[in-house]
């Protein structure tokens, strides 16, 4: 089957489906590749250069929508291009069906296949086709560095000769795959970056980027992120005031915002109010990564640069994956190529559309004249769903004062029973035993008691040492032998010297060998 | 001398003992720990051979001269993975001392007990001391000598078993004799028959009778014990040896001898609880050899073991900042700890972040792996404990394990029918690569799958360690 690439109509997109590397490998499954004249000029791919990899160039548009079985594009199609699809046809596509209804009908009417990239399962096994991903991650970068472009300031904090510059301080609203990129990036380049996110869980991830994350004062319920599939979900009223509350006292202290909240299938939640934008330091910058779906600030305006009357900039654009066109063409063009391996499970370059594979029918929306949008919840959930964790609240003073009095009321009880037996086994004893042995008995006690205090100081590397010195100092027996070897007889002396001989043995190697060690043990 | 000053040097050596072994909680500190010992053991022998009691003191010198000569020569010479075999067969030389002092002693009490008044007034030294014990006092006498003995020897040949198994002269496996813990029993039975024999008739038979006895415990106590548990097993001999010196200390009436005694035996007694906490196991369990049953069956193993080649790994370690090294007593076996420590040199020399993770039961000695990279010359600063570095492996980029198996295995945490569960292992998987150094693919001490070895992540680069190594050393670039 022939898989065709159309160049992009929509104004000023620059990407492109197929690169000459992702060509080669759809060879390899059977498929033969076509390409529109210039449909990768922008993103740096020449048509040379897919001549190169046996990709066949077709002039215009409309012969490569004829000619082909497959048609595989980055924007959702507009209406000329609907026209174009024919029967039997599949479309591999952003296609946005949470909102275009008029699409799928006539996709539907058409008898296409329709496959909307966006709608790929979120599970592992898809990760490799998860196109929103992919570009979300090339946003979150590009976002840094078009806010680095229009900031006044270094990001990383230096003492030059010339005077000593502050970092720039970064808050980044939403941890999700752009969120994350976007901490990366503004880390990377030095700069202190805070994060947000209404999911708590995914705090840790954002520590593991360098970043510090914002906590509310709030203590609702809150939801769970693996009930919706890793994205966020809508807040309370109750929560959304606390974290309005947190971002008005973090505004001017902030000189990068970067707002990345968006919810599945709704408008963009406002999360950067004007009050907040006017709370700014001038020369600020805002990127609204939200701005195709109304933006996380009221006054952004999409696909454009604008800046405040307090000298705040915002920067509205939608295109940021477009603005790096090679990148993210390499990106898609291999979330593709994987797609089409999913459809190809022999590798004879024909589809086998297998409406029973979780990924394929998640992200399917026109299948033979139905549409099959929304999909049925994937059989497998995507991520596994939270344990739920103890609160770990942040104690009030009082109440950290009561749980230490508490576990110093159980550690006393502990010991004084530990103490209490002790005595009376110790008393138990003295009843019966006489002085003598008593007298001694207590300094073997004591001497127990001590032993235990100072061994568990003893560090973990030194535990081999500490054995060596216990042997050593064990071969005190070699009092007893001194003691005995004067008095009596031959059997006692032979018995004694040997006692004495191998407890000499004893001391020497001992010692020798813990000083031995212990000179090995050197600080890099 | 008269006997304030011996007691006033006894003074002085217990609180040079204390200090010593006190020195140990740093390695800076314990360089000098060591000299408090030397002085402390010194101060105790020259104090005892001029003091009351004793005489031949030039036969006691020669006598200590020459073990000393033997012991400072095998001392020097002692390979460091040697060190466990050496630190038991030192054992059973305390233990068989212990042996023979109690020994003399009731020889001694028979003796003394034969004089009449006048004989007994002439008496120096030890017989003096047991002739002015009466009738109660000398009842404890035997029960003291008698717990010396049994301990001691005890002590001694559970050491020589440990010494042959460590040595790997006899086999590391857990053997018993057909009957099992019965025996034991049995033997334990009879000493304490014997004991109330000997209270009874003070006759040398009951206590020829219980050495043998003890003797026998000893060996068939640790025979059944397997190598893994080693480290238990050393730590608790070395906690008897400690207490059989106590124990004569009572005899003799010698209040150092029961400080240091008493010192020694909580210190092993400590150290059997470290290990066997780190093992998630009762002491009595470890003693009494293999592993619990398991509640059900174990949980599947799926997928395969991967193999990787020394170009894989060279790669991957190039591409990586930050590097956790696992070793096992498979390191130690293989020698392999001077290449590790030169493999560690280089990847440091490139500004990677290279760590060892220490399971605190790695090897067949507490501290054993310590011991082996501070001789291969690797900074202890970045050798570090299990609790310290567990919550480091999601950020580390590379985990190589070499030689280590149990203490890395992911079904102590996941299955809970494994044999091992709840044990605390080494949380290696959470890394994002794996390499896991190994001869071949067979089961570690416990006899277990080892599912972390069919991860995704995990790699298999198989061989002798030192050889592996070796291997990786001029791929790293």
């Amino acid at each position: 089957m022939k898989l065709g690439v159309p160049k992009e109509v929509f104004e000023g997109e620059a990407r492109v489906a197929l690169t000459p590397e992702s060509a080669k490998q759809l060879q390899k499954l059977g498929y033969e590749c076509a390409i529109e004249t210039g449909a990768g000029q922008s993103a740096g791919f020449s048509d040379a250069d897919y001549k190169a990899a046996d990709v066949e160039i077709i002039k215009t548009a409309a012969a490569l929508w004829k000619a082909s079985d497959i048609v595989a594009k980055v924007r959702q199609p507009n209406d000329t291009e609907m026209k174009r699809l024919v029967k039997g046809q599949t479309l591999i596509s952003f296609f946005n069906p949470g909102g275009n209804e008029e699409g799928m009908e006539k996709a539907k009417a058409a008898g296409a296949n329709v496959i909307a990239m966006e709608m790929v399962p979120r599970i592992s096994r898809a990760q490799k086709m998860d196109a929103l991903s992919s570009m979300a991650n090339i946003a979150g970068y590009r976002a840094v560095i078009e806010a680095g472009n229009n900031f006044g300031r270094f990001f990383t904090g230096q003492v030059t000769a010339a005077g000593k510059v502050p970092p720039a301080k970064v808050l980044v609203v939403g941890a999700g795959v752009a969120g994350l990129a976007a901490i990366g990036t503004s880390t990377s380049l030095g700069a202190i970056t805070l994060a947000f996110d209404v999911r708590p869980e995914v705090a840790e991830q954002v520590e593991s980027m360098g970043a510090e994350f914002v906590y509310l004062d709030f203590d609702e319920e809150q939801t769970d992120g693996a009930s919706t599939g890793g994205y966020a979900s809508v807040q309370s009223e109750e929560f959304r005031n606390a974290q309005l509350a947190k971002f008005l006292e973090l505004a001017p202290e902030v000189d990068i915002v970067i707002t990345t909240a968006l919810i599945p299938n709704r408008e963009a939640p406002e999360l950067w109010t004007e009050e907040m934008v006017k709370a700014m330091k001038a020369g600020s910058v805002i990127v609204d990564l939200a701005a195709e779906k109304g933006g996380n600030c009221k006054l952004t305006v999409a696909d454009e640069k604008i800046v405040t009357e307090n000298g705040v900039t915002i920067i509205g654009y939608t295109d940021f994956p477009s603005r790096m066109a090679a990148q993210s063409s390499t990106l898609y063009a291999t979330n593709i190529r994987h797609m089409m391996s999913d459809l190809t499970p022999e590798k004879d370059g024909q589809i086998n559309h297998d409406m029973e594979d979780d990924v394929i029918r998640g992200a399917t929306v026109t299948f033979e004249g139905d549409i099959t949008f929304p999909p049925p919840p994937p059989k497998i959930q995507a991520i596994a769903a939270q344990a739920k964790k103890p609160e770990v609240k942040e104690l009030t003073p009082e109440e950290k004062k009561a749980a230490e009095a508490e576990a110093f009321k159980k550690q006393t009880i502990q010991q004084v029973t530990l103490l209490g037996v002790g005595g009376a086994l110790l008393l138990a004893v003295g009843l019966v035993a006489p002085a003598s042995f008593m007298q001694h008995f207590i300094v073997f006690v004591l001497s127990v008691f001590i032993g235990f205090q100072v061994i568990w100081n003893v560090s973990h590397s030194l535990h081999t040492p500490l054995m060596a010195v216990t042997n050593a100092i064990s071969s005190i027996i070699i009092l007893g032998a001194l003691m005995q070897i004067g008095s009596g007889s031959f059997l006692v002396i032979l018995l004694a010297g040997l006692s004495v001989f191998m407890a000499g043995i004893n001391i020497f190697g001992g010692f020798m060998v813990t000083r031995r060690m212990l000179a090995m043990f050197q600080k890099s | 001398m008269d006997f304030g000053f011996t007691t006033a040097a006894y003074v002085v050596s217990a609180v040079l003992f204390i200090l010593s072994l006190g020195g140990l909680s740093g390695q800076e500190s314990a360089k000098r720990a060591v000299w408090y010992g030397i002085v402390g053991m010194a101060l105790a022998a020259v104090a005892t051979l001029i003091g009351p009691g004793s005489g031949l003191w030039l036969l006691s010198l020669i006598l200590i001269g020459g073990g000393g000569y033997i012991g400072w020569m095998v001392a020097n010479k002692v390979e460091m993975t040697e060190m466990p075999q050496l630190v038991a067969a030192m054992h059973s030389l305390v233990g068989l001392a212990a042996v023979f002092v109690g020994l003399i002693a009731h020889i001694e009490m028979g003796r003394v007990g034969a004089m009449d008044e006048s004989a007994k007034k002439a008496l120096d030294g030890f017989a003096a001391l047991i002739a002015k014990k009466d009738g109660v006092e000398l009842g404890i006498l035997k029960v003291e000598l008698f717990l010396g003995i049994f301990i001691g020897a005890i002590t001694f040949t559970g050491s020589v078993i440990a010494y042959l198994k460590l040595a790997g002269k006899v086999t590391s496996k857990a053997e018993k004799l057909p009957g099992g813990h019965m025996l034991n029993a049995g033997a334990a039975g009879l000493s304490i028959l014997c004991l109330i024999w000997y209270m009874n008739t003070g006759g040398f038979f009951p206590l020829f009778l219980m050495t043998l006895a003890a003797l026998f415990i000893g060996y068939h106590l640790i025979m059944g014990i397997g190598g893994a548990d080693m480290p238990v097993v050393v730590s608790m001999l070395n906690s008897y040896s400690g207490w059989a010196a106590a124990a004569i200390g009572f005899s003799l009436g010698n209040d150092l001898l029961i400080v240091v005694g008493a010192l020694v035996g909580s210190s092993g007694a400590i150290l059997s609880y470290i290990m066997c906490k780190a093992m998630n196991r009762s002491f009595v369990s470890v003693i009494l050899g293999g592993f619990g049953e398991t509640k059900g069956p174990a949980m599947e193993v799926e997928g395969e073991q991967i193999a990787i080649d020394a170009d894989g790994v060279a790669t991957a370690l190039n591409d990586a900042d930050s590097v956790v090294i696992v070793p096992g007593y498979g390191m130690a076996v293989a020698q392999a700890q001077a290449a590790v420590s030169e493999l560690t040199n280089k990847l440091r020399a490139k500004g990677k972040n290279v760590r060892f993770a220490i399971h605190p039961v790695a090897g067949r000695l507490p501290g054993h792996m310590n011991v082996l990279l501070a001789e291969a010359r690797v900074p202890y600063d970045i050798v570090l404990e299990m609790e310290e570095i567990n919550d480091d492996f999601p950020e580390t980029d590379v985990v190589i394990v070499i030689g280590s198996n149990d203490i890395v295995n992911p079904a102590a945490q996941e299955d809970p029918n494994s044999p091992i569960a709840g044990m605390p292992v080494l949380e290696v998987w959470k890394a994002k690569q794996v390499f896991v150094s190994k001869r071949g693919q067979g089961t570690g001490y416990s006899g277990i799958e080892n599912p972390l070895f069919y991860k995704e992540n995990t790699r298999m680069f198989y061989g002798d360690a030192k050889e592996s190594m070796n291997a990786l050393l001029p791929k790293i670039d």
